[in-house]
């Protein structure tokens, strides 16, 4: 399949999910409410589709994406099928960001939560480039990840351990599982403004990641600017994941998976794989989210719960393959 | 004329051991330089460190006359390529679009011209849509001569080109780099291969801890002392079948390389 028509098929399978997502849910709708919502969006039928489902499900494109592209942009810098915002710990630490806000008490601020989650996101993101430029084994890299993420996991249980309001300690832990439930669409707004900006930063960088194939000597005398590229994609990505987090929690998995499925085509060149693996993401989290609010449990199922039930095996499948190439 | 490489007095300190001790070289073009000596002598932090890839503690390096570290990214890629010791590749990319990133600057489609030129002169026609990491070490080695030979640089830098190759493939990349030498090219190559130096280069850089031992014409540089003293070989360069072979064996006692 050429690097075109995959794109085109995605696109064709984002817009399909989007509309089965906003037209699939709960509430029981005939044909004819259907008709009725959309000549009148203030009718109730149309009060589901556009104020309940349709946020929803454009949220969940919009994070989805955010993750994939971050998620291809953290594996083309550092040269590693296992890269990911949650594998790094730019994840957890964007929500030991958010939680920290939260505690003190800063949630009325507009903004405040959003701004410390990206400060997590990024001080994290420039934490495992200084470590990936100083251990140059892959394994290293992510074994450090996961300590980073297990860190900041743990700083966050001990935010919520302290926190003297029961009640906040348990909005923010449901929140920590990850949801896309209840957005409208100045929700939406406030979350891709920063993806807008990271997505800029990592399209910038799509260079110096193809270049980067070859190594880090090669790539620095290859004529590009690689520190600034490398910048580029490191903020950029901590961005992605960090508005991603702000707005929906720590929701795992996606920013693994979307290159994966879409390297093959697109060559398995790092740079081409930017945009493909933004849409599988969309596509991977609509369905996700479709599947949490249309499986029928007692509690509506978190979006983050989905994911990881998914991802966790899929991630274990890609070690064993890396593994075995890496010792080749 | 203008070197198109020269480095000065270069003093490099890895960690607390002193890497490089005042070496340095230079190489015109049209030249090809082969710079040699044991393991840890430093050879690839010559390499590095005179392409501004490694801080220096003191000395100069030039490219074409000017300080490495006073120019802009692109003017040094346009004035040289480099093919590192390490040949790791990140990603399972197509053989003709990783040569092709030797020549970021021109259009796709003479990229791909330039890399399927290169393809065929390392002799790997017919491999363009191959996957690297699907290829063996030494096919892989070639694609990756063939992305510095697509750089068209005027000074080309190879760090262990011929290692880990067959016989044919070593003579082939190095009758290459000597081939861009004729065309105008500087060139300098580390190599391990006394035999294969002293055939291909017009002039040979020995490094011994870090410092120049000798400087010269294959001949002198690998005379009979310094065989002795900075190899560790009892020998002498021989005639044979019009070839220059290095005939030698181990001294019973390596001269000692601790300091």
């Amino acid at each position: 399949m050429s690097r075109r028509r995959g794109l085109v098929l995605l696109a064709a399978l984002l817009l399909a999910s989007v509309c089965i997502a906003v037209l699939v849910g709960e509430t029981p709708l005939r044909a004819a409410d259907y008709l009725t919502a959309l000549t009148t969006p203030g009718s109730a039928s149309g009060e589901i589709l556009w104020t309940i489902r349709a946020p929803r499900a454009a949220m969940a494109a919009l994070i989805g994406a955010a993750l994939g592209l971050s998620g291809a942009a953290l594996q083309g810098l550092l040269r590693n099928p296992l890269a990911d915002p949650g594998v790094l710990g730019v994840s957890a630490s964007a929500g030991l960001g958010a939680g920290l806000a939260i505690a003190l008490g800063l949630a009325a601020i507009p903004g405040a939560i959003e701004a410390s989650a990206l400060l997590g996101a990024l001080v994290a993101g420039a934490l495992v480039v200084a470590l990936a430029a100083r251990f140059r084994e892959p394994e290293t890299l992510i074994l450090l990840g996961v300590s980073i993420s297990a860190f900041a996991g743990a700083l966050s249980s001990l935010v919520y351990n302290l926190s003297p309001s029961p009640v906040t300690t348990a909005e923010v832990l449901s929140w920590m599982l990850g949801s896309v439930a209840n957005r409208d669409w100045p929700d939406l707004l406030t979350t891709a403004i920063p993806a807008a900006l990271g997505a800029a930063l990592v399209a910038w960088s799509a260079r110096g990641l193809t270049m980067l194939t070859l190594g880090e000597e090669t790539a620095a005398l290859s004529g590009l600017p690689m520190a600034r590229l490398r910048a580029a994609a490191v903020g950029g990505a901590a961005l992605l994941a960090g508005a991603s987090v702000a707005a929906a929690g720590i929701i795992g998995f996606v920013g693994l998976a979307a290159p994966h499925l879409v390297r093959r085509f697109s060559g398995d060149d790092p740079g081409k794989t930017l945009l493909p693996s933004a849409l599988a993401g969309a596509i991977l989290l609509v369905l996700a989210d479709l599947a949490a609010r249309i499986i029928p449990t007692e509690q509506e199922l978190k979006l983050g719960v989905v994911t990881a039930l998914f991802g966790a095996p899929l991630f274990a499948l890609v070690a064993w393959r890396a593994a075995r190439s890496w010792r080749s | 004329m203008t070197p198109s490489w020269s480095l000065e007095g270069l003093v490099v300190r890895l960690g607390s051991r002193l890497a490089l001790d005042g070496a340095g070289l230079s190489v015109a073009p049209g030249e090809m330089v082969g710079v040699l000596g044991p393991n840890g002598s430093g050879k690839t932090t010559l390499l590095r460190a005179g392409l501004g890839l490694l801080r220096c503690g003191a000395g100069t390096a030039c490219l074409s006359g000017r300080p490495v570290n006073a120019l802009s990214e692109i003017e040094r890629a346009r004035l040289v390529g480099y093919l590192p010791q390490e040949r790791r590749v990140g990603w399972n990319l197509a053989s003709l679009a990783l040569v092709a990133l030797g020549a970021p600057d021109q259009p796709p489609a003479v990229a791909s011209g330039i890399a399927a030129d290169c393809l065929q002169r390392v002799g790997l026609a017919g491999f363009e849509d191959r996957g690297v990491l699907e290829m063996s070490g030494g096919e892989r080695a070639r694609v990756l001569l063939a992305r510095l030979l697509a750089t068209r640089a005027p000074l080309l830098v190879a760090d262990e080109p011929a290692a880990g190759l067959d016989p044919d493939a070593q003579l082939l990349t190095l009758e290459l780099l000597r081939a861009e030498a004729a065309r105008g090219a500087a060139v300098v190559v580390t190599l391990h291969d006394l035999t294969l130096a002293a055939r291909f280069c017009d002039r040979l850089v020995v490094l011994s801890q870090g410092r120049v031992e000798a400087d010269g014409p294959p001949a002198q540089a690998l005379s009979p002392d310094n065989l002795r003293t900075v190899f560790g070989l009892e020998g002498a360069l021989i005639e044979a079948g019009g070839e220059t072979v290095l005939a030698a064996r181990r001294v019973a006692q390596r001269p000692a390389a601790g300091r």
